[in-house]
């Protein structure tokens, strides 16, 4: 009786033994990889790296300029086709709701874990190779698509807990439906729809693969939407993976000024999203 | 709008060749001059064995990660735990990719993959020349990057199980473990296996890490040490090199194409499991 009671005991001991062990465990790579990316990030920067254009890969001095031109630019245009595509089909998701409806979130949420890569293809399809070019602005379609289906998918969770009464009240004020959905509807969601948008952002542009071949990479600054374009991210890999040692200094630099973005991104708003979450309660 | 991207994968459809898919050289530029010869089944099983490993190791540790956010943790550890998993997450490709080629892929080269070759190296998987580079080390990434995904789908399933379900087992004397594996477990177990489901798309798809660690040869072998490929990292590192080689073109297409099939395969799948399960809570809570 004794042995059993005893076994008993140390299998629930080794449980959360092995289970905050394993917290631990996923823990020790976020700390190795901040450490790393700042202790060589650091080593790297200076008041040229920030305002100076890329040298070839394995040449001495020169920044980052162009590359962070290229990825808010890119961003940019992510955003600006990205976020009203979004915005919409996460409304109408919540407005007219039913079976049609049901589908279309469950291919938003599936579109979610297409391999970005395979985004990047499709988007060489559709303009790199009808453009015959490479260009910044087939970089920001491609990051644009991936940016659809996460902001869709937020905006329609933020709708979704908007008290019925809100928009009951509206409705029956003559106000008409869409202009319901526009001033009232999402400017009542708001912080949950600007927090899924900002997500979304510091999502894509840490995404490489989909700007392999559309944006392709570039050493100078662009002139036009149609030129090939720099980023922090393919910038990371080309000079990460060549064979020079000054390269991978020049990577670590990109990598610790792409997390300090991405990061810090995610922290601000996930800090004041939580804030406002308790303030409410 | 988002049926957009299946779309644009279709074109490629028309360049299907059927030896494709079980060829095992991959031999773009042959030195005859001749067509190329091309067989994807080296990347396809670069792909497989990574994916593999990266669930082997990422399963248990997200289940106990889980578990740990969900049952373990003291209330006021729980948002910061939740926090830094989610940065974890938030964490670009191709900085993992950057940490795994400076920092794992010495670290497996001189401390890792030593230890498996001394203590199991009569296996077929640990031998071969070490170079730090390899399935392993992809595997070994792979998982780090989706254990913040696997994890969080987890706790969602396992907070999701109605109380009454651990109460009953606890007003029975149960201890935590053995309510966890009798109740909380075989009630989520829809929802875990949604998660491994969801988490191997993920894993599948992978780029940037993996082609930085993997070392890219397109190659058969056993051992686990070795450079490989995957279909991925086949599409990332050649794409921008066929210039006008069209069938070259069209077989890195038809690659994305069964990658896009695999990875849509895997998250319809995990989805409808957990709308299954979801059924299944609301169900219990009626009755």
């Amino acid at each position: 009786m004794l042995s059993l009671e005893r076994k008993r005991r140390f299998s629930d001991k080794l449980y959360v033994i092995l289970a905050s062990a394993s917290f631990l465990i996923a823990l020790v790579p976020l700390i190795s990889i901040l450490y790393q990316t700042i202790v060589s990030g650091y080593a790297a920067l200076s008041v040229s790296f920030l305002t100076e254009v890329t040298p070839p890969i394995g040449g001495a001095g020169g920044g980052i300029l162009n590359a962070l031109e290229g990825t808010f630019v890119m961003v940019g245009i992510a955003s600006l086709f990205g976020v009203p595509l979004g915005l919409l089909g996460g409304a109408y998701l919540a407005e007219y709701p039913g079976k049609f409806a049901y589908y279309v979130r469950l291919l938003a949420e599936v579109l979610t874990g297409v391999p970005s890569i395979v985004t990047g293809i499709f988007v060489y399809e559709l303009l790199v190779a009808t453009m015959h070019r490479f260009s910044a602005l087939a970089g920001g379609v491609a990051l644009g698509f991936m940016m659809i289906p996460i902001v869709a998918i937020s905006t329609n969770e933020s709708l979704k807990l908007v008290s019925s009464s809100i928009k009951e009240g509206a409705l029956a004020l003559g106000i008409s439906r869409s202009k319901t959905l526009l001033y009232v509807l999402l400017s009542t969601a708001r912080s949950g729809v600007i927090t899924g948008i900002a997500l979304s952002i510091a999502r894509v542009m840490g995404e490489t693969a989909p700007l392999l071949f559309t944006a392709l990479g570039s050493q100078f600054l662009m002139t036009s939407l149609n030129d090939p374009a720099a980023s922090l991210t393919v910038l990371i890999y080309d000079f990460g993976t060549s064979p020079y040692l000054s390269a991978h200094a020049f990577a670590w630099g990109a990598a610790l000024i792409l997390l300090l973005i991405v990061l810090g991104l995610n922290i601000i708003v996930r800090l004041t999203s939580r804030l406002k979450v308790t303030g409410t309660e | 709008m988002l049926y957009e991207i299946g779309n644009g994968s279709v074109d490629s459809v028309a360049f299907f060749g059927l030896k494709f898919i079980v060829g095992t050289s991959w031999i773009p530029n042959p030195p005859d001059g001749g067509p190329p010869i091309l067989g994807a089944l080296p990347a396809i099983y670069g792909s497989l064995v990574t994916t593999l490993l990266a669930l082997l190791f990422a399963v248990p540790v997200s289940l106990g990660v889980a578990l740990f956010q969900s049952e373990l943790s003291p209330e006021s550890l729980r948002v910061p735990s939740v926090f830094l998993v989610e940065i974890l997450a938030a964490v670009p490709s191709v900085v993992y990719g950057l940490w795994g080629l400076f920092t794992l892929v010495p670290f497996m080269r001189n401390n890792v993959n030593p230890a498996l070759k001394s203590s199991l190296g009569f296996l077929p998987l640990f031998q071969g020349p070490n170079t730090g580079l390899g399935m392993l080390t992809a595997g070994v990434i792979l998982a780090i990057m989706v254990i913040p995904y696997g994890s969080s789908v987890m706790r969602e399933v396992i907070s999701a199980v109605p109380r009454s379900q651990r109460e009953a087992s606890l007003a029975l004397g149960a201890t935590n473990w053995e309510t966890i594996r009798t109740s909380v477990i075989p009630f989520a177990r829809t929802g875990i296996v949604a998660a491994i489901v969801l988490a191997m798309g993920r894993a599948i798809g992978e780029t940037m890490a993996v082609t930085m660690v993997i070392g890219n040869v397109p190659r058969i072998s056993p051992s686990l040490f070795l450079p490989a490929y995957t279909i991925p990292s086949v599409i990332a590192n050649e794409f921008t090199e066929v210039a006008g080689n069209a069938i070259y073109l069209s077989s890195l297409f038809e690659l994305g194409l069964i990658l896009f099939a695999i990875a849509l395969i895997m998250n319809l799948l995990g989805r409808l499991l957990i709308a299954r399960l979801s059924f299944k809570i609301r169900g219990e809570l009626r009755a």
